[in-house]
């Protein structure tokens, strides 16, 4: 097992190393002058030529790939010519709030979507199912940021139940950094008002982004439950006297959660790249929003940062996801 | 003598397929006692195995119709029978084997789990097959049940039997799956056992052994016993009674002995002559010409009547009722009488 997770790991550096090849060329290939947009609009010739040798951006591209990788090899993500700060620290200050909103959102989708496929397929094609399925197709359908304006409306602005956006109220402290998770941060202060305050603007973002995987979630296993359901080892079951729901929620959930787990992967990586609308729909203060404002102002290391670290957060979520696969499976086994 | 175990009397399936209703079990008859054990032989598609699920109330309507007839387990009727009473039943008093022994353990727990859940459910119908009184603790519960399920692996052969209770199927070769399966059918202490061709798909000196097993069991238990197969060889050697099956029917039934040496009925005879040909292939019958009924548009009167050298009008015009030959020796035939004069070697 622990050679299959460090193979898995080799393995990531040239995907990494062309990923950051890839950025880079897509970066210089765009039209404008960064450089003249960072100086600003009264900044004169030789101010910009100053900004742009500061930054090494007046050097030959391979020159500049060249500082750039071998900074990163040490950890270095580069500096935004925009806010003069290294891209790491931004990263690192950015990232828990998108993770935590990923996390949320997975967490409500795997929860709601393995217990509703499960029950879908066990009352196939009666009305539990086609309710369940017709909302699922409905939330597939549905862009997130228009979900999101929804759920503000309703939640926010008619029901005043939940903020309308941001992460903590503006007038409070955050809790003592630990994770970077701010519910988690609260708990472990054992500040429950903060924790409470936390989980209330965390809701509505996360259930914008949790509908789509949720409702994908619920449709696979719903069939791999169904697939499940035909096996040899249920009819066993039966015959042998388990009550129909033991060999739901335990035998055929175990089989069926494993065929569920490639999706849950793939969602984990798809949701973390896909935070910008949902971000800026609710005034998330995450990746999403940092990089867009990096696009917009053509920053380019910000941005290929966040590409790395995105890129780098995939690959690993599909390395668990396999690690998991092998732990419920115990057939596979790695060489 | 009281009630026997298992009384089928005349029992009526349907099933709705796309094609339309197919007439699957015509009318059935079979009686199983204590120590019993029954071989259930014929054709493939004939009904046996639906015949077995009927018992354990496996077979899930729609797409079955049962319309005609009764299951009397000790008595009870089981058709009419609540899921609750018959999920009461399995395991406790019907147990059940299938025929491959790959596809019927669930491939991502270990036997113990499996085991040890069975013998949970087991003993929530009857504290006594955990050797519990009724108030006993969850801890005292899965603690007996984890006993019970290395004592039951124990006493099916599986050598270090508490040592592999922690193992998971892959881990068994074929015959040892179907002893571990075995077990988890006897862990309630059932009255009935149901083997739906238990050693199909092992080969022929494991086969032995399981049957070995299974007869041991019998002894050891007292149960009675359905055993479904295609082997008039395993019969002979296994059972103490055949019921031979002919597209939906039991045509001739009685003691194992009896019934080979002295078969009445046409299609038992048939069935007899292709024993010892070994290179005819099952199914394959030697000596009879055409095929197994349509059983959507099946022949009125006997069933057998269009591949019967004997047939005569009265064999196509009404289903043959059972004639006692002999003691406890039934034929579904009316050619019984013209046949015991011709010989059967
Ligand atoms: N779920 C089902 N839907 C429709 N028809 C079915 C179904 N299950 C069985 N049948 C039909 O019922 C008939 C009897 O099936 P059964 O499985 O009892 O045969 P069998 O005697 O056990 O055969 P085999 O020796 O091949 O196991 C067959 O003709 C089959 O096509
Ligand atoms: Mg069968």
């Amino acid at each position: 097992m622990l050679r299959f997770i460090i193979r898995r790991i080799i393995m990531l550096i040239p995907v990494l190393f062309g990923l950051t090849v890839m950025m880079f060329i897509i970066a210089r290939l765009l039209p404008g002058d960064p450089v003249a947009l960072a100086a600003g609009p009264n900044a004169t010739h030789e101010e910009i030529a100053a900004l742009a040798a500061e930054f090494g951006m007046d050097q030959p591209m391979i020159v500049q790939y060249w500082t750039y990788a071998s900074g990163l090899l040490q950890g270095d993500f580069g500096v935004s010519i925009f806010t003069r700060r290294p891209v790491l620290t931004d990263i690192l200050t950015y990232l828990p709030a998108t993770l935590e909103l990923v996390f949320a959102a997975m967490a409500l989708s795997i929860a709601l979507g393995i217990p509703l496929g499960l029950m879908t397929a066990v009352y196939r094609n009666r009305w539990p199912d086609y309710l369940a399925r017709v909302l699922a197709l409905a939330s597939i359908s549905m862009p997130r940021f228009f979900l999101g304006l929804l759920l503000q409306l309703c939640f926010a602005m008619w029901l005043m139940t939940f903020p309308l956006g941001g992460r903590f109220p503006i007038i409070y402290e955050y809790p003592p950094f630990v994770t970077g998770f701010l519910t988690l941060d609260a708990l472990i202060a054992g500040d429950l008002e903060s924790f409470w305050l936390a989980c209330r603007h965390l809701a509505l973002p996360a259930i914008a982004m949790s509908l789509s995987p949720l409702a994908t979630i619920m449709r696979m296993m719903r069939a791999s439950t169904i697939e499940v359901l035909q096996h040899d080892y249920v009819t066993t079951a039966r015959a042998v006297g388990l009550s129909q729901r033991r060999i739901v929620f335990k035998y055929v959930a175990k089989n069926a959660v494993s065929a569920t787990l490639t999706v849950i992967g793939l969602y984990f990586g798809w949701l973390l790249g896909g935070t910008v609308l949902v971000e800026t729909v609710f005034d998330w203060p995450g990746l999403g929003l940092y990089a867009t404002q990096a696009i917009v102002a053509q920053d380019f290391m910000p941005v290929i940062g966040v590409a790395l670290v995105i890129g780098l957060l995939f690959v690993l979520s599909n390395l668990v996801i396999d690690v998991l696969y092998g732990v419920i499976n115990p057939k596979v086994r790695y060489a | 003598m009281s009630n026997p175990l298992l009384k089928i009397r005349n029992l009526h399936l349907s099933m709705h397929s796309f094609d339309g209703k197919a007439h699957v079990l015509n009318g059935i008859n079979l009686e199983v006692k204590r120590n019993e054990i029954w071989g259930l032989v014929g054709e493939t598609g004939c009904g046996k195995s639906l015949t077995g699920l009927s018992v354990s109330g496996l077979v899930s309507s729609p797409p079955a119709e049962y319309h005609g007839g009764e299951i009397l387990f000790d008595g009870e009727d089981l058709l009419g029978c609540h899921e609750q009473r018959l999920l009461a039943l399995r395991g406790n008093k019907i147990g059940m084997i299938f025929q491959d022994p790959t596809t019927n353990l669930n491939p991502v727990f270990t036997i113990g789990t499996q085991l040890v859940d069975v013998a949970l459910a087991a003993g929530a119908s009857d504290p006594q097959v955990l050797g519990l009184t009724v108030g006993a603790s969850g801890r005292a519960r899965r603690r007996a049940a984890r006993a019970l399920a290395g004592d039951m692996l124990d006493k099916v052969g599986i050598p270090n039997a508490r040592a592999r209770l922690d193992d998971y199927p892959h881990q068994f070769s074929g015959g040892m799956r179907q002893r571990v399966l075995i077990a988890m059918a006897l862990i309630g202490r059932p009255d009935l056992l149901i083997a739906d061709e238990p050693t199909t798909a092992l080969d022929v000196s494991v086969q032995a052994q399981i049957l070995d097993l299974l007869r041991q069991m019998v002894d050891e238990f007292r149960m009675g016993v359905i055993l479904i197969t295609h082997n008039l060889g395993v019969v002979a050697q296994t059972c103490s009674h055949v019921a031979v099956m002919y597209a939906g029917n039991v045509v001739e039934s009685g003691p194992v002995r009896r019934v080979l040496e002295q078969p009445a009925h046409p299609y038992t005879r048939a069935l007899m002559r292709a024993i010892p040909t070994r290179d005819v292939k099952r199914g394959a019958l030697f000596g009879l010409a055409g095929s197994v009924p349509n059983l959507l548009s099946p022949p009125t009167g006997c069933r057998f009547a269009p591949r019967c050298a004997l047939a005569s009008p009265a064999c196509h015009s009404a289903l043959p009722a059972d004639r006692e030959v002999a003691p406890d020796h039934k034929v579904a035939c009316v050619h019984v009488s013209a046949m015991k004069e011709t010989s059967y070697a």
